[in-house]
């Protein structure tokens, strides 16, 4: 699997290392505009923007757009792109950049179809790039780059991986850390749909090696079964770093989608109760609200 | 969105899976115009938008006109799981021989479409013995996966061909409509060796709705959901007194939590989205005040960079305009949040320090 951090970082001999470029896609509309100027004031290095017909502009006086991926690309190199576009222009945006040679794909777009993703996913693999989202908050590396919509208020540098299917929860439980102390040394937005490009458990995979990771928090929340096979992979591969879960939407009905599209109990499928058992299983303690994560967490170190 | 049985069988009959004879209504005088069309005996369905129909009393068997004037109005009054009849399916009755189950579903977690097949039908999946599983991409059923499914199942001859004919119709139907579930269960054989689907479950992918104008007829939305759609809100409505809103669905799921776990009664669960503004805030006040049975209002807002002044703004708004005249509870993450209290002094929001504070007040505030 491609090393998610070498792709973040890159090695030390590379010229922008500790500064890969970040490509954004639909860098000119509403939404992708305020994100790029806040991933620039946050520090993430935004090398270009695609814009079809706005080609040869510049976004802030200073971030050369494009009409096409394939140009970004070979002006700047960049193996990363953020998309921002409506969720009905999610998959040609997405096939573009694939084909250009984008390797990290972070997916904003919220109601995107699910055989766009799967088609997309489809090519992904193809092209061996991984895919976060859609529906996701985004990827960071706290104080060093940030490629999402996340606020940076509530990180904070340090040894903790945090994996979660929402966002708001990732903010409040990465607050909550950092205020306990716990600084995050990655947290990886899974997205909150059905079909996830990177799912909790391949996320898992990414992290679980990493040298001075002290420990994991799982933020999960009721629908399909993506925390139950984390849990077994965790048990079957003998981790044994400190980790703590959450699960929201115990007291949510049955059959009724809860805001994600993800997020919806079918029969007993997808129910709190059954990723909760699993978890105890895996002997990870499940904090029952969002504050009690990081006392959890301390009282697994 | 989810569909009833009879609009699961329309989509069915236009694919040509075999079906018996059935027509719904909605009142007991269509109900007898079928009746007579039809011809006894038949079954009387309801139609609601959840499973264990059967046992709730949901499908009676009926003979004659008596019979009919008697469970029609029986089985259309009937409230299954909180769901109140939509409508009534009248069905042949069926000569059978054995009931089967076949359902083609989005697999999460493989992230590809799924059959579950069994010989064993007429029970709930979970029920289901002796379930054949074959993962086929994106959909599509091969020859080879089909006729591995029927030797699978022991099926032979003329029972065989009409099952694999079933099952390549729904595929098609499955990726035609973007479905994430079709699922007939039973699938019967007859006595005849034919094939017939007897019950229907369809569940399409919301997000893919745009591209299909023809399944809008089947669309059920509320006033009050169809408002909030257009907000770009995601609203649940729910049976309690106090109503829920948050930005984010985890965030909100995670309140709605904490109020159950602390003896609270949700009235709904209303996620404004990932940023919260005056507009959005004050939307979602419009749409509370819609619903009598909210006694207090629960707000969980986590900003990070929104200003708390900024929705504070929204309720001020609302108390002016006598949108609400309901407490409010509330706890809003984000700057200038002293500001914000000073702002709504006197008013009936109060603002805490912390959710679980805002949570306690609620509960005991509505009790009140």
């Amino acid at each position: 699997m491609t090393d998610i951090f070498e792709l973040l970082k890159g090695k030390p001999e590379d010229s922008d290392y500790m500064k890969k470029g970040v490509i954004v896609q639909g860098i000119t509309g509403a939404y992708g505009s305020i994100h790029a100027r806040h991933m620039i004031r946050d520090g993430t290095n935004i090398v270009a923007g695609v814009t079809p017909g706005k080609g040869g502009q510049k976004f802030e006086d200073s971030v050369p757009i494009y009409n096409t991926m394939q140009e970004a690309v070979d002006a700047t190199n960049a193996k990363i792109s953020i998309i921002f576009v409506p969720a009905k222009f999610f998959l040609g945006a997405a096939k573009e950049a694939l084909e250009a040679g984008i390797k990290l794909l972070v997916a904003i777009p919220e109601h995107v179809p699910i055989r766009d993703t799967m088609k997309t996913l489809e090519l992904a693999k193809q092209k061996g790039a991984i895919v976060i989202g859609p529906n996701t908050p985004g990827i960071m590396i706290p104080e060093l780059i940030k490629i999402g919509i996340m606020p940076v208020t509530p990180f904070k540098a340090g040894k903790i991986a945090v994996l979660s299917k929402s966002g708001t929860l990732l903010y409040e439980i990465s607050d909550s850390l950092t205020s306990a102390g716990f600084g995050q040394s990655i947290t990886i937005g899974i997205g909150g749909d059905p079909i996830n490009g990177t799912r909790l458990v391949d996320a898992f995979e990414m992290i679980k090696d990493i040298p001075d990771l002290e420990g994991l928090v799982i933020v999960g929340e009721i629908g399909g079964d993506s925390e139950e096979i984390l849990a077994q992979r965790i048990i079957d591969s003998g981790f044994s770093k400190p980790t703590v879960a959450y699960i929201a939407g115990r007291a949510a009905p049955k059959e009724k989608r809860m805001g994600h599209a993800g997020a919806i109990v079918m029969g007993t499928y997808g129910s709190a109760e059954s990723k909760i058992t699993m978890f105890n299983k895996a002997n990870i303690p499940v904090a029952k609200r969002p504050v009690e994560v990081p006392v959890l967490l301390a009282g697994k170190m | 969105m989810r569909l009833l049985e009879f609009q699961a069988k329309e989509l069915f009959r236009e694919y040509g899976i075999n079906l018996l004879d059935s027509k719904s209504s909605t009142n007991i005088e269509e109900g007898r115009k079928h009746a007579k069309e039809l011809g006894y005996p038949f079954v009387i369905k309801i139609q609601v938008p959840v499973g264990g129909r059967g046992k709730a009393g949901g499908i009676q068997m009926c003979h004659n006109d008596d019979e009919f004037e008697l469970k029609y109005p029986q089985v259309m009054n009937l409230t299954i799981k909180g769901e109140k009849a939509r409508a009534i399916l009248l069905e042949k009755m069926a000569d059978i021989k054995k009931e089967l189950y076949l359902s083609i579903f989005l697999n999460r977690s493989k992230r590809c479409y799924t059959i579950i097949a069994s010989s064993d039908g007429g029970v709930e999946i979970e029920s289901v013995k002796n379930q054949i599983i074959k993962e086929i991409g994106m959909g599509d059923v091969s020859d080879e996966v089909a006729s591995e499914v029927v030797k699978e199942m022991g099926l032979d001859g003329k029972t065989a061909d009409g099952f694999v004919d079933t099952l390549k119709k729904l595929s098609k139907l499955t990726i035609e409509k973007e479905a994430e579930l079709a699922e007939i269960n039973p699938l019967a054989i007859m006595q005849d060796n034919t094939i017939i689907a007897l019950d229907g479950k369809f569940v399409t992918d919301d997000n893919s709705n745009y591209r299909h104008e023809e399944l809008q007829k089947y669309q059920e939305i509320s006033e009050i959901e169809e408002r909030a759609e257009k907000s770009g809100f995601s609203l649940v409505e729910l049976d309690g007194n106090i109503a829920v809103v948050g930005n984010g669905a985890g965030l909100v799921m995670s309140t709605l939590d904490m109020l159950s776990d602390n003896g609270g009664k949700p009235a709904c669960f209303l996620d404004v989205g990932g940023g919260a503004t005056t507009e959005s805030v004050y939307e979602a006040l419009t749409l509370i005040s819609k619903m009598s049975r909210v006694k207090g209002i629960l707000v969980n807002l986590y900003g990070g960079i929104v200003k708390t002044t900024v929705v504070a703004e929204a309720f001020l708004k609302a108390y002016e305009n006598n949108l609400i005249d309901l407490p409010v509870f509330s706890r809003l993450k984000g700057t200038e949040s002293e500001k914000a209290k000073e702002m709504l002094q006197g008013s009936r929001t109060k603002i805490y320090d912390s959710v679980e504070e805002a949570i306690n007040a609620a509960v005991m505030g509505v009790k009140n």
